[in-house]
């Protein structure tokens, strides 16, 4: 019987995290939910939000923004899948700002459906980030 | 008979160019132990990826009305062939096993009546595969600009053939790369991107050990999950067939390098004894005239 959650995310680049923490909570596509441990096992995906764990049930959380991904908890923890990921205190707001223009003009300027679907995401992406920062 | 100063400028030359090589092994030393790192730190994504699409995969397979992305067209007639070469050449036979083994596949895919389209990755496949299958070609992706290959760097080539996929344009699409096991052996590879072969992983216990024998509780459900991975699937298989493909380069290239510095080691060996041979001949020659002119005084 384990007290903490063991925790890895993994990018298609590194194994980002591998901790154990108390919580972490996840942006579902279905909703958010919080992960402790001995939860039961479940597959969900991940919409852009930021994950926050909890290294302890009173620390600060750290938070980190992902873009999308897979969360996957089973009996050894939970494992989130995740292509693109940001630390939050890293994002400067001007930068942000521009991205999202670049992004909405992107949509604007598209002319075929599968181009505008990605700049579609791309800026959905954006708009959550932005929210999140201001 | 070659002069003196012949050989003497032979030997420098081959002296220097064995500079260039002992420098290029080094350098290709170093970027192999990188691309393998790399390729190393991918693996974790790769497989827990490969085990949640077996879990996944092998109860919607026999499903009707899966994604293409998993049970195929249902038809075989075209076929994308993607073709992971190397942007620089001096790196042994690398970029021409690679190009033989997808030559072959194509050349048996033409002769089975099938429509073959070919993608490129990196400029030396394709100078060779153009000169054959020009018609064939579709695109060529130059990546000669990355330094250090990142996921951003797969991703759209992989969006790309998944919106041909989606328009239709081929049936089936396997990508052709290098494997690295040792720095002397590469083992060229014919790895299919789709539909997914999920035969193969749901043939071991992967796909049983993967989920743990758990329930599952799904959100949203099971086919959503699946039709989310399977995409992003196509492209981490990429990316991660591109690194190896890195690290295959790095290798190939340090025992091509490592090779050629030990030939003209033997070279300069070689030509430094004709050098000291024929200045003792021309010694020799020159001691013959003095004293054969100094008999014939007498």
């Amino acid at each position: 019987m384990t007290d903490t959650l063991h925790l890895e995310i993994v990018s298609p680049e590194r194994l980002l995290k591998d901790v154990e923490v108390a919580m972490v909570v996840v942006p579902g596509t279905e909703g958010d939910f919080g992960a402790l441990p001995q939860h039961a096992p479940m597959m969900s995906t991940i919409r852009p939000g930021v994950i926050e764990i909890y290294e302890t049930e009173a620390s600060a959380p750290e938070k980190l923004f992902v873009k999308s991904g897979l969360a996957q908890i089973s009996d050894t923890g939970l494992t989130i899948l995740a292509e693109e990921m940001i630390d939050l205190d890293t994002v400067d707001a001007a930068e942000l700002a521009a991205n999202l223009a670049k992004a909405q003009e992107d949509v604007n300027a598209a002319t075929d459906d599968n181009v505008r679907g990605l700049a579609e995401t791309e800026l959905a992406w954006m708009t959550a980030l932005s929210e999140l920062v201001s | 008979m070659a002069s003196l100063k012949d050989l003497k400028n032979r030997i420098s030359s081959v002296k220097s160019t064995q500079k260039i090589t002992k420098a290029m092994k080094m350098v290709a030393a170093s970027k192999l132990r990188r691309a393998q790192e790399a390729a190393e730190a991918a693996r974790p994504y790769a497989e827990r990826m490969e085990s949640v699409m077996a879990g996944l995969g092998s109860s919607a397979q026999d499903t009707p009305g899966s994604s293409p992305l998993l049970i195929g067209t249902g038809k075989q007639d075209v076929h994308l062939v993607i073709v992971a070469t190397s942007e620089r050449g001096l790196c042994g036979g690398f970029n021409t096993n690679i190009v033989k083994g997808a030559r072959a596949h194509i050349e048996k895919l033409l002769a089975a009546g099938k429509t073959v389209k070919i993608l490129c990755i990196g400029k030396k496949g394709y100078a060779v595969i153009r000169r054959e299958h020009k018609d064939r070609i579709i695109d060529l992706k130059d990546l000669s600009a990355v330094k250090r290959l990142a996921f951003a760097d797969a991703q759209p080539i992989a969006q790309e053939v998944l919106a041909m996929f989606d328009r239709g344009e081929f049936d089936v699409a396997s990508l052709f790369y290098a494997k690295f096991q040792s720095v002397l052996v590469q083992v060229v590879t014919n790895q299919q991107l789709i539909p997914a072969p999920l035969a193969e992983l749901a043939d071991g216990d992967i796909a049983a050990d993967a989920l743990g024998g758990a329930a599952y509780e799904y959100e949203p459900d099971e086919a959503s999950i699946l039709e989310d991975l399977l995409p992003r699937n196509v492209a981490t298989q990429m990316y991660r067939g591109l690194l190896e493909n890195a690290a295959s380069e790095q290798g190939s290239r340090m025992s091509a390098m490592d090779s050629a510095t030990r030939n003209a080691g033997e070279m300069i060996d070689s030509l430094t004894i004709t050098y000291n041979r024929t200045r003792q001949a021309n010694i020799t020659k020159e001691l013959i005239e003095i004293i054969s002119g100094a008999e014939a005084l007498k």
